[in-house]
């Protein structure tokens, strides 16, 4: 299974979890129907879209509604760390919570137990949260962008607004930046940056870049990030290696988001859309 | 409000050893006692700690506050009529700084201005939000769809709805964009 983790902006949707369905805007699972914007709920939708493309099932989720006040993402990391257990993950990808160093701590300690590891991606709030933890690398692959590269380059800083100003997070920097990153083991053994040029690090080499289509206005958009992250999940549970799959999904990301002719208002769901075009592009 | 200026506030000052921690000071002890209740019942994991004498104002006692959540804690203390003196954000054994670049990138018809790991779009005829980016806390999703829409023009602060660092990261990106484009 793959198993994607993360929160909604709604508290009135409570700790739920199962096979989430992608109807048109909208994820249905359980008796809840939650509109896909940018956040974890659009890393679902393109993760469930590149499935299907592979004739794969659809993720199993762990969602609850978070706005900020941190409650819900409290009972979801004590949710996992108890329950974790009971289920049986090939691909475990973590995204937007409340970054708590105790609660992310407990999901690990959880995740150390079971009798297989499953392939560990972080992104958003948990990558911020494993990286205070120190255990950057019990995961495999994080997808941050240049500004979080900087953050994990930062053995201090707490938090990307923290980052120090003499870790520019800019294009030029960005191998400067994974080398520190690594040196101060704030990163897995696979990282995918992404940029105006996306990178795919293993252990502080870059194997490979992908610039092209380039489209300055995706950077613009909410959830290009969460997109690309939800193709890189689903491509690695389908098989790919890791080099593969970041290298693969970096190029869908970029392609969907040409597909799709965006502006700076473009809206991410428009963008999900043409995933499974640019991933038939890709492969077939 | 002070903390707002503290949050860009440089120190050389070297504090005792706390890690990715803040401490909120006060002007008095009952000042203290209060907001450790409030924030207590509101599940924020808290403590009173005596704050290093390099930082010290007010009174001898401090509360220790999990640094991402810093907005949120003041928005909440604020409703309760409770202004702490200060704010010192703290990482190991340095005061923290906050990333203070505002970047600026024109798209013709839309403007985006990313402060720290936020960035927002703005079209630039309307002054009409159409797009939030970057970020990694929960508000940050919520924030987006309600501000999706909304004009700079509006009575309106992300500040208020904002409860972690990436939402003020986010407010602070609003209030650029806001300077850029509404100011005559």
């Amino acid at each position: 299974m793959l198993g994607i983790v993360g929160i909604v902006p709604d508290e009135k949707i409570p700790l739920i979890y199962g096979t989430p369905v992608l109807e048109e805007k909208f994820l249905n699972i359980e008796k809840w129907k939650i509109p896909v914007e940018r956040g974890t709920t659009a890393l679902i939708a393109s993760a469930i879209k590149t499935l299907k493309v592979l004739n794969k099932p659809n993720p199993f989720v762990f969602l609850v509604g978070d706005i900020g006040k941190g409650k819900g993402s409290k009972e979801l990391y004590k949710f996992l760390a108890e329950n974790i257990h009971k289920y049986n993950f090939k691909v475990l990808t973590f995204h937007y919570i409340l970054p708590e160093v105790d609660g992310c701590l407990k999901v690990i300690l959880a995740i150390e137990k079971l009798l297989r590891k499953p392939f560990l991606i972080a992104d958003a709030g948990f990558m911020y949260a494993v990286k205070m933890a120190s255990y950057a690398n019990f995961f495999d692959l994080f997808t941050p962008d240049i500004g979080e590269l900087a953050f994990l380059a930062d053995e201090k800083a707490p938090h990307p607004f923290y980052t120090r100003g003499f870790l520019l997070a800019e294009e030029k920097d960005v191998e400067t930046l994974i080398i520190r990153a690594y040196e101060h083991k704030n990163a897995p053994p696979y990282l995918l940056v992404k940029g105006e040029k996306d990178r795919i690090v293993f252990n502080q080499k870059v194997l490979a870049t992908v610039e092209k289509p380039f489209v300055p206005e995706l950077e613009a958009i909410g959830g290009t990030g969460d997109t690309l992250t939800g193709i890189v999940s689903a491509l690695i549970y389908a098989g790919y290696s890791p080099e593969e799959a970041c290298i693969l999904s970096a190029k869908a990301n970029r392609l969907a988001g040409a597909l799709a002719y965006p502006t700076p208002a473009t809206q991410i769901s428009e963008i999900i859309n043409f995933i499974p075009e640019a991933i038939k592009i890709l492969i077939l | 409000m002070k903390w707002i200026n503290k949050l860009f506030l440089s120190k050389k000052d070297k504090p005792s050893e706390r890690l990715k921690s803040g401490l909120l000071l006060f002007e008095n002890t009952s000042e203290v006692i209060k907001a450790e209740k409030v924030l207590q019942k509101e599940g924020y994991k808290v403590k009173v700690v005596g704050p290093p004498p390099e930082v010290r104002k007010g009174c001898d006692l401090a509360i220790e506050i999990p640094i991402i959540e810093i907005t949120g804690i003041l928005n909440l203390l604020k409703t309760q009529g409770i202004e702490p003196l200060d704010f010192i954000p703290l990482s190991e054994n340095e005061i923290l700084k906050p990333v203070d670049l505002f970047q600026v990138k024109d798209f013709g018809d839309y403007l985006m201005v990313r402060a720290a790991n936020m960035k927002i779009t703005v079209n630039k005829k309307t002054s009409v939000i159409v797009n939030i980016s970057g970020g990694g806390c929960p508000d940050v999703p919520y924030l987006a769809s309600i501000l999706l829409g909304v004009s700079l023009k509006d009575f309106f602060s992300p500040k208020e709805l904002a409860h972690t660092l990436c939402g003020y990261a986010l407010h602070l990106a609003f209030e650029k964009a806001k300077e850029l484009l509404c100011s005559e």
